[in-house]
């Protein structure tokens, strides 16, 4: 088991290498220039390539990829071409903003969808289960702006009961930023909770047409024990890929959110470095967004590996 | 007479309201064992699982009683249902493998059954179930219980399931097939010992099984059955030795003459076809097959015959090229064998065929009868149109299937249907040599016969050479020239099909041979009494 554990470890750092030359590649053939963009108006041939050379551009595409990631490798994100500050300096409060965010949905999401999906899965058939199904299937094919937007209507505009902007500084007091960020919270968790419950109701019922839960009813054990400890123990795997997938997407995904509530989080933060062609600033965004999702799907593949009763429990040599 | 269960008319139909029983009677007496018996589809394991008040998938119960030690279960609820299951009867499944939860400790499935009914405290569940797996000789019954289910061999599994299911100490055990999945030798411990345990306790018990050497051994009164309705029923004895009806006259004489008839068979043999010298095999880095030397002679039938892991169906897959040998070499008609089948001639490829043990995932499933029968046609022997269609018009005829067969899929045909479509495919590559793989394993005894027959006769009208993968000795005894023993990835014994069943000359082959269930109801015990001599 240590050994496929330390295959799965290898091959994560890898495609986080490969997540890197991505980036810079893409970065490099993203239209117009910095310098470019810097100078606007006033922009001559020689101003353009004087500054080019002075930020840096000239150099051939191999040196400037192999001075960043060695940059990478201790947390120097580079410079931000715009402002000449830090990229990490600039990056890390707001990758807080959105890990914060994401942890209070994931926090309420997760539980909860898991439990409901199990729920539906053991009432299968029934109100509950369709009631679920339904309503799952009616969140999820919503765009999470226009949810977003008819929060604001129901919760904001209509009654004033939540701010409709979750605007957030350093040093706000603790109910404050609850309050301003229930909003975009409650959207994303009815976005990733649909995914998560039916996945959940799904892996569990494939469970439960296994010979063995049949042996477990004849036992005469009752519906909900045969469900709670025979059916989701085994479906454990699949169910943490799709958490951790959807973990993901609470990081990685909620630039559109970020849009609607104004949110200062890392999506918002990339999409103005695109829009001023602020490379090293787009680079660093597009990285950390890379390894959060190679890492969680690190995690879930590891878990998995780790919830497999053969694997963590080996035949005994000769047995 | 002390009835424990008392079933009076019973039906049972599935959700879309098809009948699968048609008003089954039985009576079962305290300690008394009762044989059902039947080919699939005879409606015996859905009784077992009526008398726990429990439909598969959807079946109910739809007229009839089923009285319990006094409890009616047909017409209970589902909590009074719940409430005998496991504690006053209880099921021991076919497969332990599939019946146990791969991601709990023995153990915990074991004492969970009369922690939840409250029949016992967990010092004396687990007390008891140390008894069981003592009676039951499991290894080091302390710590076998600690143990995942993937961590112990299929006999032992298969006894850990008798464990849990008399776990509650139930009036009546529901045996499904208890010892089917299991190898012959590993059969009798298994039989042995679950006589022995139902005794010691004065459990009775419903056996389920198509086998009736097997019903013989412990069964004390038979119930034959077939399309989910009885046919006769009596004493074991009265069975085996003057059974009434037609149909078990069939069964009993099918059983019979696969276990007494003169072993052997003589065919017109040529030159040799197939030679391997020195095979040796593996996945990975596991050896499976090693020091292999074989050879085939145009028109015999050869057959191999081990147990599970003994390397023979790696063997078949070696001769069809599906996996490379590590070492050694391949002759085929006097050439050379490509080792991969992805470097042999398409010509060469044509000559060897392969069946497997599994018509149903053989087949597929969007394929028509023709599509499957015409493709090695187009393939091979560049056939189109009405050619083609004619040609798979005489295969059918072959194979005893009428032409209007052609048009169906594979899921409106029966198995035994479904396995003479995987022949005529191998048969419409005119091939030089078929590997059969456990071509009968998967059918009913009647059916299984049915195909052996066609295959022997195809053998007399076209002279074809059968390499023959099978565990089950009674098929080989009338089918094969000569038969290679194999055990652990290497042949133990090699010899005319005669001399091998009448003079073995290795201990493990007298061993396979010994392990046969024979259809007299003293041969358990002369085995026993022969061993523990």
């Amino acid at each position: 088991m240590t050994t496929l554990i330390l295959k799965r470890l290898g091959l994560g750092l890898f495609t986080l290498w490969l997540v890197s030359v991505l980036v810079f590649a893409g970065t490099e053939i993203l239209p117009g220039d910095v310098a470019g963009a810097i100078l606007g108006q006033n922009a001559t041939p020689e101003s353009l390539a004087a500054l080019r050379t002075q930020l840096g551009l000239d150099e051939p595409a191999l040196m400037r990829y192999l001075g960043w990631l060695g940059g990478i490798t201790h947390g120097d994100l580079g410079q931000s071409l715009a402002n000449h500050r830090p990229v990490a300096e600039l990056l890390w409060p707001r990758f807080w903003n959105t890990m914060a965010l994401a942890a209070y949905a994931g926090v309420i999401a997760i539980p909860l969808a898991v439990s409901l999906g199990i729920l539906a899965a053991a009432r299968r058939g029934r109100f509950f289960d369709r009631f679920a199904n339904i309503a799952a299937l009616a969140l999820v094919s919503l765009p999470e702006y226009f949810l977003g937007l008819l929060l604001i209507l129901g919760l904001s505009v209509r009654t004033g009961w939540l701010p409709s902007l979750a605007d957030t500084y350093e040093g706000m007091g603790l109910v404050d930023w609850f309050r301003a960020t229930t909003l975009p919270m409650l959207v994303l968790v009815m976005v990733t909770m649909a995914q998560i419950l039916r996945m959940t109701r799904t892996t569990v019922l494939g469970v439960m047409d296994q010979p063995y839960i049949e042996t477990a009813f004849l036992k005469g054990l009752r519906n909900g024990r045969v469900v709670l400890r025979h059916a989701t123990p085994n479906a454990a795997a699949p169910i943490v890929n799709v958490v951790s997938f959807n973990i993901a997407y609470l990081i990685t995904g909620v630039v559109l959110v970020e849009a609607v509530f104004n949110y200062n989080g890392l999506g918002r933060f990339m999409v103005d470095a695109v829009s001023k062609r602020d490379l090293p600033m787009v680079q660093g965004a597009a990285i950390v967004f890379g390894a959060a999702y190679v890492l969680l799907n690190m995690i879930a593949d590891i878990a998995a590996i780790a919830l497999n009763p053969r694997l963590r429990h080996p035949r005994a040599k000769g047995a | 007479m002390s009835e424990i269960l008392k079933i009076r008319d019973l039906r049972v139909e599935t959700a879309s309201g098809l009948e699968l029983l048609h008003g089954i009677s039985l009576d079962l007496a305290k300690g008394e064992i009762l044989g059902l018996i039947g080919e699939s589809g005879a409606g015996k394991s859905t009784i077992g699982l009526a008398a726990m008040g429990y439909g598969r998938g959807g079946c109910r119960i739809s007229g009839g009683t089923i009285e319990l030690a006094g409890t009616e279960l047909a017409s209970a609820s589902l909590r009074q249902r719940e409430a005998v299951r496991g504690a006053r009867i209880a099921y021991v499944a076919q497969s332990a493998a599939a019946a146990f939860n791969p991601a709990q400790r023995l153990e915990q499935q074991i004492v969970e059954g009369p922690l939840r009914h409250g029949v016992m405290t967990a010092a004396e569940a687990r007390a008891w179930m140390l008894e069981l797996f003592t009676a039951l000789q499991l290894p080091e019954p302390e710590a076998f219980g600690r143990r995942y289910p993937h961590q112990v061999s299929g006999g032992q599994l298969q006894r850990a399931m008798v464990a849990m299911a008399m776990a509650c100490k139930p009036d009546i055990l529901v045996l499904d097939e208890p010892t089917t999945a299991l190898d012959v030798t590993t059969q009798i411990e298994v039989l042995a010992l679950l006589r022995e345990t139902i005794h010691k306790y004065g459990t009775s018990a419903l056996y389920i099984t198509h086998d009736l050497a097997v019903i013989a051994q412990i069964a004390d009164r038979l119930i034959v059955l077939r399309d989910g309705a009885e046919i006769e029923s009596g004493t074991t004895e009265q069975i085996l030795e003057a059974p009434r009806h037609e149909y078990t006259r069939r069964l009993v004489a099918e059983r019979a003459e696969s276990l007494t008839a003169a072993p052997g068979a003589h065919h017109r043999t040529g030159e040799t076809l197939l030679a391997l010298s020195g095979v040796a095999a593996g996945y990975g880095s596991k050896p499976v097959l090693a020091g292999i030397d074989l050879t085939v002679r145009r028109g015999e039938t050869v057959a191999i015959v081990g147990e599970s892991g003994s390397g023979k169906s790696t063997l078949a897959r070696v001769v069809a090229g599906l996996l490379p040998p590590s070492e050694g070499l391949l002759d085929f008609a006097d050439a050379p064998l490509p080792p991969s089948y992805t470097k042999r001639p398409r010509d060469l490829l044509r000559r060897i065929q392969l069946i497997y043990q599994l018509p149903d995932v053989a087949l597929n499933p969007r394929q028509s009868v023709a599509e499957t029968i015409g493709r090695p046609l187009e393939l091979y022997r560049g056939l189109k149109g009405r050619a083609l269609r004619a040609e798979v018009a005489h295969l059918l005829g072959l194979i005893g299937l009428a032409p209007e067969m052609a048009d169906r899929l594979p899921g409106a045909l029966s198995g035994g249907q479904k396995q003479r479509v995987c022949i005529a495919r191998a048969l419409a590559a005119k091939p030089d040599l078929m590997i059969c793989d456990e071509v009968t394993s998967a059918l009913d005894p009647l059916v299984a016969e049915e195909i052996l027959r066609l295959l022997r006769r195809l053998q007399d009208d076209f002279g074809m050479t059968y390499l023959f993968i099978t565990h089950d000795l009674s098929v080989v005894r009338r089918l094969a020239d000569r038969t290679v023993v194999m055990q652990q990835g290497r042949i133990v014994e090699a010899a005319e099909t005669e001399t091998l069943f009448t003079a073995p000359q290795e201990a493990y082959t007298q061993r396979l041979l010994d392990s046969v269930p024979q259809l007299d109801r003293g041969w358990l015990d002369r085995v026993l009494t022969a061993r523990g001599g």
